[in-house]
């Protein structure tokens, strides 16, 4: 028996796989997303978004919308107070309000094609949409810049004529101001000993340009809010988004009202993926509800999510590695410019952090700049900015690879991180696989099988994420019957109902069914941050099992009661309490005599991690590239992932597949496609290609299990670190395959084919 | 959002064209509307009355007439899929289902939206121009037969008059065997395809005969390639001869770039695919059946 298998067998309901409580109501169609509120007098709001890419508003005339039978309100920013620049917290980037609230509605500028100008609210969508026509928008067009090289040009156009550019030596930090004004929001930079000395000493150097393109998060459900201004002036909202504390912060901050007056009711979601942390509608619909003093709903449609909402940066990335004649790492260096969109506020920090993280290397230096272009702001998406460095940096240590003729896993376990080695960013690595699982990569049946036929290849990448840790609330209160509610403030995107409902069972000595799981609203539960960072099953889980203790506890007291004897004397074992002497009372028996011996049984809990348990992936991939069409069919695919103790497994299986799945589109097929004045000429699915059933093979998966210490059970995020591989491995298959490096995301059939016509640089290993 | 419009639902083909006899170019025949639909919500047609042909039996009857196969105009791309005589007789036809959209597209669009839509790019148009089909075209004053190649004017536009409804498809029989087919997507399920391509011809001792070579996606409307049939016809099949009639097939297309491709990578595709699709009709084919 390995250790792994050991440790599971502690476990009675951690490391099964009971149906998610949800399962039913969402295969059946009860369960009830955003969209699904109706409320009397409901009206519907719809956004009047910006033609141009950059223009300047002269003014707005709304009277002619206005006097449209069944127009009830029209709102534009002058409806919105004024803010200043000011940090709130979105779990996984910080926010500034300022720019949270233009955002939502261009005040003086529009900075991208979709951009915010104004609001309706009718009695009908017809009217609604009919009303957006007849407001006018008197533009001053100006030139837009496109992109991130383009835009940290001195002589380009500028999006915001008083933004200087900060200088960051920390992530999340605001730098110092270095006055000169430009596109460059800020350029960070991170420093670890001496990279000119460790470039001199290399035998061996690989250097290259990287790009990537714009990509969607692509969820299913589009964004949709409802909210209802009352009379007494409480706020209620209805929202589809991440966590419904989040949606109060921000809706309370954009419209300057107390956050108590505020009460967010969060529906199901329908995917996320870091692109529903960030409103976009709420504020609006509070405001028209607040005009009008009826409820108002305001749904996005497709087209409005490509070009309103939060895409992930495209990047420029260049980078340099050096190692010895063994394959050791000298020195690393990379430069990477990404799209922060119209506002300041790309992920560039954690490509940063995270590109070089799976190596020990001496002497790096990172240097980052958040540009502004006149796109929509990005928002997060998984392990947001990790993907694109990676896809860099591991194109480059395949190719470091090629040239030195080493294997490439061979490579990379050579130069492993180990726990107590310091990251990029200086901190020491927690206990973490990235060692054990670049083992089990290296005698995986995959690796070893030989690659038949021609135009195929093999790849691999490996991938680093932090994972977030941030406060969560639980309560748990048992039934009569012996069961046990559990209320989260998380809501639930990837099954972290059952998640959670298990590590209380695991407690409490009961069955994951036995317990009730939901999730709270703002007023019924502490507060929590949202669901991302791949947080939630491990600290939401933290919350959940310090209440379950204390309920715990409780049950032993009252038990000693029941069995006349003292607490300590107790025996609690799955589910049964013994008092020693041969006596002993089931749970359920406990639980319905709770209100006779002292009221009934219930505990709350928040978590405060001060560890969080970062995270490792690693992909194997076979390709065939078909030299005539340059279409890419992925063969295998297995996905090897450092995932603590796995609570679910399925649901751990479940995210990595999903990564994979959108790695494989990133790299392969999608990309917004862009017409010369800043248009999305692809906003919809049909020409937005996200890959289907049909593109996919089955992706295996390979889960190591390392405990993580910041956790009782061992569990550490799992949701986010699988998409970072994916587009590296992938284009190191496509290299091994046909001799040719692409170095630009996606690789689509034309682009293959051109790479095809270049000579072949040798047999580039993958 | 779409428009505001009125909606009756056929019971009979006779209904049908009453209706749009009764409100002339303000109607729109609605079968699966998968084309019909999405061009309402971008207000690129704003018809004032929809006419339902999707409950009318007599358009959803595939059956083998004499001397030929008759498909009604209603029948779904699911319903080609399913049907035996398609699978016997019209393999061409079964392969493009395949390849067709997604399932639940599948299920409703038509194959008398296909060709009235005039796309193109719509898949089954290829495979029919190479299957020489004809198209039955209905008002209330009586029935006209025209050669596919014919109905099919430029990019959405057809022969079809105002008060007119397409109710059939016909296919000569025998059919060749010799049957192939293409489709270049972006990916492989849900895809439009950047370039289609269909290929029907028999063999006498190694010679080609009735090659009919059928593109879409790469001009204004789908087309046979006169020129590559040219070179293929009664010449001995051969991998030269196949390479050839390719590259003429490509020079005669006209391509455009957009989103989907270059006007270089479709034209690059013409030629890789005609090969392979001239390549697996003559593996298939075999000496005529007459
Ligand atoms: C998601 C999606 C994917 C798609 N993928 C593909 C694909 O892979 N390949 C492809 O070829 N197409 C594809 N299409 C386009 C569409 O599905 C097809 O063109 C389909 O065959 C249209 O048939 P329909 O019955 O839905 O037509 P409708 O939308 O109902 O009608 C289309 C047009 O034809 C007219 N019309 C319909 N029937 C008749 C008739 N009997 N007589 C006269 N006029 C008529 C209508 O008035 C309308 O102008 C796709 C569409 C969608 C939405």
């Amino acid at each position: 028996m390995t250790s792994t298998e050991a440790r599971k067998q502690q476990y009675r309901v951690i490391g099964t796989r009971p149906i998610r409580h949800d399962g039913l109501d969402k295969v059946t169609g009860r369960a009830r997303y955003g969209a699904d509120i109706h409320l009397p007098g409901l009206l519907t709001g719809k956004v009047l978004r910006s033609p141009h890419a950059h223009a300047r508003i002269r003014g707005i005339d709304a009277s002619k919308a206005l006097a449209l039978p069944g127009v009830e309100a029209v709102v534009t920013a002058a409806d919105f107070p004024i803010h200043e620049d000011m940090e709130i917290d979105l779990v996984e980037t910080l926010g500034n309000l300022r720019v949270l609230a233009e955002n939502i509605m261009a005040s003086e500028k529009v900075l991208y094609r979709g951009h915010a100008v104004a609001a309706v609210a009718a009695t009908s969508a017809a009217i609604a949409e009919e009303a957006l026509g007849l407001i006018e928008v008197d533009y001053e067009v100006l030139p837009p810049v496109l992109n991130g090289p383009d835009a940290m040009d001195a002589n380009s156009p500028r999006l915001h004529e008083n933004m200087t550019t900060h200088s960051v030596a920390k992530r999340f930090e605001r730098g110092t101001d270095t006055g000169v004004g430009s596109n460059i929001a800020s350029h960070l930079q991170f420093k670890l000993g001496d990279p000119e000395a460790g470039f001199a000493e290399a035998d061996v150097i690989v250097e290259r340009e990287y790009t990537t393109s714009t990509v969607h998060q692509g969820y299913i459900e589009p964004h949709t809010a409802t909210a209802l201004w009352d009379f007494d002036g409480q706020v209620t909202l209805w929202s589809s988004s991440q966590g419904a504390f989040g949606m109060r912060a921000q809706t309370a901050a954009v419209l300057g009202i107390p956050e108590s007056r505020v009460k967010a009711i969060p529906m199901e979601i329908g995917g996320g993926f870091g692109g529903k942390l960030n409103t976009y509608l709420d504020p609006v619909a509070a405001a028209l509800s607040r005009e009008t003093g009826k409820p108002v709903k305001i749904t996005m449609d497709r087209a409005e999510v490509f070009i309103a909402t939060g895409p992930t940066s495209a990047t420029r990335s260049r980078i340099k590695l050096g190692a010895k004649k063994d394959g050791t790492l000298t020195a690393a260096w990379s430069e990477l410019v990404y799209e922060a969109g119209a506002f300041p506020g790309s992920p560039v920090g954690a490509g940063a952090s995270t590109g070089f993280a799976p190596y020990k290397i001496e002497n790096i230096l990172v240097d980052g700049y958040d540009v502004v272009v006149n796109k929509p702001k990005v928002a997060a998406y998984r392990a947001p900015g990790s993907p694109q460095a990676a896809f860099a940096i591991e194109s480059a240590m395949s190719e470091l690879a090629e040239k030195l003729g080493m294997d490439p896993i061979e490579l990379r376990l050579k130069n492993v991180i180990r726990p107590g080695d310091r990251l990029p960013t200086g901190v020491p690595l927690l206990p973490t696989g990235c060692e054990e699982m670049e083992k089990a990569m290296r005698s995986h049946p995959h690796y070893n099988a030989p690659i038949e036929g021609p135009n195929r290849g093999r790849g691999v990448a490996v991938g680093f994420w932090g994972n977030a840790g941030n406060s969560s609330s639980a309560t748990v209160s048992v039934t009569a019957d012996g069961g046990v509610t559990l209320v989260t403030g998380s809501v639930d995107i990837g099954g972290t109902r059952a998640s959670l409902a298990m590590q209380a069972a695991e407690v409490l000595g009961i069955t994951a069914e036995d317990v009730r799981p939901s999730v709270g609203d703002t007023a019924s539960v502490g507060w929590t941050g949202q669901t991302g960072g791949s947080r939630t099953t491990f600290s939401t889980g933290l919350a959940v099992v310090a209440a379950a203790e204390k309920v715990r506890d409780e049950m032993v007291k009252r038990a000693a009661i029941l069995l006349e004897t003292e607490p300590e004397k107790i025996e609690f074992d799955a589910g049964t309490f013994k008092n020693g002497a041969g006596k002993s009372l089931s749970f359920q028996e406990v639980a319905a005599a709770q209100v006779r011996t002292g009221g009934s049984i219930t505990a709350s809990a928040s978590s405060n991690p001060r560890q969080v348990g970062p995270a490792f992936a690693g992909h194997i991939v076979d390709v065939e590239v078909d030299p005539e069409t340059g279409k890419v069919e992925i063969l295998r695919y297995t996905a090897f992932q450092d995932v603590g103790t796995a609570a679910h497994p399925s649901y751990v299986e479940g995210q990595i597949q999903g990564a994979v799945a959108q790695g494989v589109g990133w790299a392969l097929n999608e990309e917004y496609v862009w017409s010369e004045d800043g248009r999305m000429e692809n906003a919809s699915f049909l020409d937005y290609r996200m890959p289907t059933t049909l593109d996919l093979p089955m992706i295996e998966t390979v889960l190591i299990e390392e405990p993580n210490p910041a956790h009782p059970f061992g569990i550490r995020g799992v949701g986010e670190v699988c998409i970072v591989p994916p587009m590296a491995a992938i284009a190191n298959a496509v290299a091994n395959a046909t001799g040719r490096r692409l170095t630009h995301l996606p690789m689509s059939p034309g682009r293959i084919l051109e790479a095809l016509e270049r000579p072949a640089t040798n047999g580039t290993g993958g | 959002m779409l428009p505001q419009t009125d909606y009756v639902k056929a019971s009979s083909v006779a209904h049908a064209l009453d209706m749009l006899h009764q409100y002339g170019t303000g109607a729109a025949i609605l079968a699966g509307g998968t084309d019909l639909i999405v061009d309402m919500r971008e207000r690129r047609r704003e018809p004032t009355m929809l006419v339902d042909i999707s409950s009318v039996e007599e358009l959803a009857e595939i059956d083998v007439g004499t001397g030929n196969i008759r498909i009604g105009a209603g029948v779904t791309v699911a319903g080609l899929a399913g049907s035996a005589i398609v699978q016997h007789q019209l393999p061409l036809v079964t392969e493009v289902t395949r390849h067709f959209a997604d399932y639940l597209t599948r299920n409703r669009a038509t194959i008398g939206g296909n060709l009235a839509n005039a796309s193109p790019g719509a898949d089954l148009v290829p495979p029919l121009l190479a299957l020489n089909a004809s198209v039955v075209l209905a008002t209330a004053q009586g029935e006209r037969t025209v050669d596919l190649n014919d109905f099919l004017v430029g990019p959405r536009r057809t022969l079809l008059l105002w008060n007119e409804l397409v109710r059939a498809i016909h296919i000569p029989t025998p059919v060749p065997r010799g049957q192939a087919y293409e489709k270049l997507g972006l990916r492989t399920g849900g895809a439009i395809a950047v370039v289609s391509c269909a290929v029907s011809m028999d063999q006498a001792g190694g010679e080609c005969r009735r090659v009919r070579i059928g593109l879409g996606a790469v001009a204004p409307r789908a087309f046979r390639s006169s020129e590559a049939e040219q070179i293929m016809e009664g010449h001995m099949f051969s991998s030269d001869i196949a390479a050839r009639a390719a590259e003429a097939a490509a020079n005669s297309s006209q391509p455009i770039s957009d989103v989907r491709g270059s006007a270089e990578y479709r034209h690059a595709m013409v030629r890789a695919l005609v090969e392979r699709a001239l390549h697996a009709a003559y593996e298939r084919s075999s000496e005529p059946q007459e």
